[in-house]
């Protein structure tokens, strides 16, 4: 088989080569070795150079994938933080604010208290010292009323009988009418 | 008459004869020249598609990353993770026989893998690979694969003279199924083309318009054929992956 093969057909009887090309034992010396040959230079350049490259890219992409996914995870991780930090915020300020009105409430109640105390007080005071004077003034005019009553009876005795009656007499009988007033 | 050989096509080529060895003459040939285009594109294809190593993909790095998660996922679910070790031997397979089917695909060129003498060398390697890896890893232990547990030991000698068959036949049924699938669709496909030649020149132009029939089961057949070249690569790989699972967890 050293010179090429003729590029007719392979069935003619007589013809050394002929035959099915697939079972031509002649031609398997050389298909084997330039399939070694290509097959361990193709396994080396996949092995050494093809695969670890691309390897080495997909390796990348998966770690840069997964730093990004725990990147995101962490910011998400801070924003819980934060927005758990400003609830807590608001709701103390909500407490002290509430803490700050009822302290205020009870303090502006406490002083309207004393104040309204005070002022009864004084009132009440005002009350007793007002009464005591109506009755020191009314003591008076009753002993002002009994002195006028007994000098008119004394006067109208007088001037109907023409004797004036003993102060006695007078004093007893207007004791006696006012009692029956 | 060539062109309407079916068999043509998978004849070999002498192009430059490097040397004698014996009686055997070595010569670079038709089948060598596409084994090295195959090992040519299969590097251009990953190396040139990573050339940017982008964070988001090409479409060419997309593809050559896709055939690395498919070739590794594949090897991982079959032979587990310490089957990664295989890894670049697989993908090699893999690669080379897909490649090699494609190219194959191409009108008038060359189908590496339609000869049985490829396709047994590739099922031997496994073969030996498997075979000497296990010796290796689990030396003696290695042959509790011909012993399944829980037989009765009364048909044992059966079932141990079954599994060791069915374990040297391997690298048969793994190479002839490639050699046989790559080989008939391809004569298949030559037959149909030759049809369409054939009605053209006995009926003239009515042949020609007739020729239609033939071209559309080519058209069809061609799809057909595009699926096989990649199943059958597939399934050569998978069946390494599955072999050399053997040799790694060789339990039954």
């Amino acid at each position: 088989m050293a010179e090429p093969h003729k590029s007719g057909t392979t069935q003619p009887a007589g013809e050394h080569k002929g035959g099915f090309p697939p079972f031509q034992s002649q031609t398997y010396a050389s298909q084997l070795i330039w399939l070694v040959i290509a097959f361990v230079l193709l396994y080396v350049l996949m092995s050494k150079w093809a695969l670890p490259r691309v390897g080495s890219i997909l390796e990348s992409r998966q770690k840069r994938i997964d730093g990004d996914i725990a990147e995101a995870g962490a910011l998400k991780a801070q924003s819980d933080e934060a927005v758990a930090a400003y609830e807590k915020a608001l709701a103390d300020a909500r407490a002290n604010a509430q803490a700050i009105a009822n302290e205020t409430r009870d303090k502006q109640a406490a002083v309207a208290e004393s104040r309204r105390k005070t002022l009864e007080d004084e009132l009440n005071a005002k009350l007793a010292e007002a009464e005591k004077t109506i009755a020191a003034t009314k003591a008076a005019a009753m002993s002002n009323v009994r002195g006028i009553a007994e000098d008119a009876t004394r006067a109208i005795v007088e001037r109907l009988i023409g004797t004036a009656p003993s102060d006695k007499a007078v004093a007893d009988a207007v004791a006696d009418a006012l009692k029956r007033t | 008459m060539a062109a309407n050989d079916p068999i043509h096509q998978f004849q070999i080529i002498d192009l430059l004869p490097i040397a004698k060895i014996g009686t055997s003459e070595i010569v670079f040939t038709n089948s060598a020249a596409f084994m090295f285009a195959a090992v040519i594109v299969i590097t251009a294809f990953l190396v040139i598609g990573t050339a940017k190593r982008a964070l988001v993909p090409s479409r060419l790095q997309s593809a050559a990353e896709i055939s690395y998660e498919f070739v590794a996922t594949t090897v991982r679910s079959t032979a587990g993770s310490e089957g990664m070790k295989f890894f670049p031997f697989v993908f090699t397979i893999f690669m080379f026989i897909l490649t090699l089917n494609f190219i194959g695909l191409i009108p008038y060129t060359f189908t590496v893998t339609s000869h049985i003498i490829i396709t047994a060398a590739l099922a031997i390697t496994v073969f030996l690979t498997v075979l000497f890896y296990g010796l290796y890893r689990h030396g003696l232990h290695f042959f509790n694969l011909f012993i399944p547990k829980g037989v009765p030991l009364l048909i044992m000698p059966l079932i141990v003279f079954i599994e060791v068959l069915s374990f040297i036949s391997r690298p048969i049924s793994h190479s002839v199924r490639l050699f046989a699938n790559m080989l008939a669709g391809h004569i298949t496909l030559k037959v149909f083309a030759g049809f369409i030649i054939l009605m053209g020149s006995a009926m003239g132009a009515v042949g020609w318009a007739g020729g239609i029939l033939p071209f559309g089961m080519i058209v069809i057949l061609t799809a057909l054929e595009t699926l096989v070249a990649f199943l059958q690569a597939y399934v050569f790989a998978i069946l390494t992956c599955i072999y050399l699972n053997d040799a790694i967890h060789p339990g039954h």
